[in-house]
């Protein structure tokens, strides 16, 4: 197991650096010179270079990637062109809204998903399922940010229950906040619930057809028992598993709602930095959020080998 | 070696998803000779109309025409999901074949490869991309593509392996065939059914990427229609047009049921120990 999650590390950093070398060689194509474009045409030669200076824009390419490179490992990604702040801060002040708008999304659609799942299995080939695939298969097709623009048209501007977007900010309450999150929430549950409802299902189908299933029924243990003690322990890991492996989904799905209601996040402060051509900063949340995926994908395969060593051997 | 299949055997998915892409493919090549209103004409004083008998899904913010803007959509979606979806083949599935056929060290460099590009979700990569040489339907092409060819450079190598296996390879190395023969005569073939179900759903996931894209303003540009950018301008209309907010997502959400459907059915069909979980 430890050689196993050895291995797995290994990978994760030779993938992290690739991930800062494509990260850093995308934004060396940037066409133009990017201390012009802050400063504009207008701009004095010598107030000019001393930017280019100042941005390490006058040194190598290799040079630049070593000395961008370093920053990161002690935990620097650069400064702002735009805000003239450390680009850590800014992610940080970012993080405190879209990590709780993800959690809460995790949050929903797993409460959503893991009951509908059981009901599935429970009524398999009946009413409840059909009903069940009707969801999974229609939820996976809406996008979530349709389903956000949607969400607005109804708790929003026709019943006024929710605001159309902002942040508050923490600092105005807990439910004030939390009230500006849970649309753009929902909007990123409903497409997770439709694909974690569907796996659990199948792997609560899976366990079913299992002997120690079919013992645990000879020995009279009851339906709901079976489902809810034997069946849907041994499901939850296939379930995890997507889980996990939804969250880069859920990353991307992220940078686009929180643009749909205004939410000052990460996925905002990406968008913005495209638009304001602030290439320090595009770079910074770029990488911080593809080691975020590698990073949960390196810990969920970690997981799953810890829970199940079947697929460690065969490797 | 082929097998038929009765056309009574062909499961309801594929053929519901096939008439909603059929569907979908109809309005974009109709769009290339009618639409009821050139898609990029401008008017005002016409501007922010409901549905009526001269404009059958109203008017938007500039007056353009809601269903021709939808025609020329569909076929701007479906080129820009056709090319990344190409691209993606043209890269992956040699890619793939080669891996499986060059064995430990061409397994380790797809794999690789694989964990770089998964690391940035598509929609990452395209904004990455964009960032660094602007936005465009052309990058969003290029970015989805690469995604693309990791996904199917991954199925094709996993399916590919399963034929290395097979009796009749084993036969036909036997006999004299070089590596590049049995690939191109025999795994190519028989990998061929895996590659098609992944290819219905990497569209249907273009398709969502491209809408997401043109709405950040990222992809498609103005004045070409497309429906993340009809989107977007719908949401600041929300109070006084709101179903200018409904249109374009059921255009999108109905192709990507239309491929998933169809890709769910086809694997079902190809594969039938997939067939329990299926809608249909």
């Amino acid at each position: 197991m430890l050689a196993f999650a050895l291995r797995r590390g290994l990978t994760l950093a030779l993938t992290a650096w690739l991930a800062s070398v494509v990260v850093f060689a995308a934004l060396e194509l940037v066409p133009g010179d990017p201390a012009l474009m802050m400063l504009g045409v207008n701009a004095q030669p010598d107030t000019l270079a001393a930017l280019r200076a100042q941005m390490g824009l006058d040194a190598p390419p290799l040079d630049r990637y070593l000395r961008w490179a370093g920053g990161l490992l002690r935990g620097d990604l650069g400064t702002s062109l735009t805000y003239a702040r450390p680009v850590a801060d800014l992610v940080a002040e970012r993080l405190v809204v879209t990590l709780p708008l993800a959690l809460l999304s995790l949050v929903m659609s797993t409460a959503a998903a893991i009951p509908l799942g059981l009901l599935a299995a429970a009524r398999r080939g009946r009413g409840g399922d059909w009903a069940v695939l009707g969801f999974a298969q229609i939820g996976v097709a809406l996008p979530s940010f349709w389903i956000a623009i949607l969400l607005i048209l109804v708790f929003s501007v026709g019943l006024g229950w929710f605001p159309a977007g902002g942040f508050p900010g923490w600092e105005a309450g807990v439910w004030p906040a939390l009230r500006a999150l849970i649309l753009p929430a929902l909007a990123l549950a409903i497409p997770e619930a439709a694909i974690l409802a569907r796996v659990t299902r199948t792997a609560l189908l899976d366990t079913l057809g299992e002997d120690h299933i079919r013992t645990a029924r000879a020995k009279g243990v009851g339906r709901a028992a079976v489902l809810l003690g034997h069946a849907l322990p041994n499901a939850l890991l296939p379930v995890a598993t997507v889980l996990g492996l939804q969250l880069s989904f859920l990353v991307a799905g992220a940078v686009v709602v929180e643009n749909v209601f205004t939410l000052p996040g990460l996925g905002r402060l990406l968008y913005q930095a495209i638009g304001q051509r602030d290439v320090i900063v595009v770079q910074g949340v770029v990488l911080l959020l593809a080691v975020f995926v590698v990073l949960v994908n390196a810990l969920v395969d970690i997981a799953c080998a810890a829970a199940d060593p079947r697929p460690r051997a065969l490797s | 070696m082929t097998r038929r299949i009765p056309v009574s055997a062909v499961p309801a998915a594929v053929w519901a998803g096939a008439a909603l892409v059929g569907l979908l493919l109809a309005v974009a090549l109709l769009s290339l000779v009618w639409t009821p209103y050139p898609a990029e004409q401008v008017r005002v004083v016409a501007r922010l109309r409901p549905p009526s008998a001269a404009h059958w899904l109203g008017t938007d913010h500039f007056g353009r025409d809601v269903a021709s803007m939808l025609m020329v959509g569909a076929r701007n979606s479906l080129a820009v999901a056709a090319a990344a979806v190409g691209l993606g083949l043209g890269l992956g599935v040699p890619l793939g074949l080669a891996a499986a056929a060059l064995g430990r060290w061409g397994d380790e460099l797809v794999a690789r490869l694989g964990d770089l590009v998964f690391a940035f979700p598509a929609v990452l990569s395209a904004i990455l991309l964009t960032a660094a040489l602007g936005a465009g339907a052309v990058n969003v092409v290029v970015a989805l593509g690469l995604f693309n060819a990791a996904v199917l450079a991954r199925v094709t190598r996993g399916a590919a392996l399963a034929v290395w296996r097979r009796e009749f390879v084993r036969a036909a190395l036997a006999l004299g065939r070089g590596p590049l023969s049995v690939t191109l005569v025999h795994v190519l073939p028989n990998t061929l059914g895996v590659v098609v179900v992944q290819t219905t759903v990497l569209f249907a996931v273009a398709i969502v990427n491209e809408a997401a894209l043109s709405y950040l303003g990222l992809g498609i540009q103005p004045p070409s229609p497309s429906w993340g950018k009809m989107l977007g301008d719908a949401q600041t209309h929300l109070f006084n047009a709101p179903l200018q907010a409904v249109f374009p997502g059921l255009a999108i959400a109905l192709s990507v049921l239309g491929l998933t459907l169809l890709g769910d059915g086809l694997r079902d069909w190809l594969d039938p120990r997939h067939r329990s979980s299926g809608l249909l």
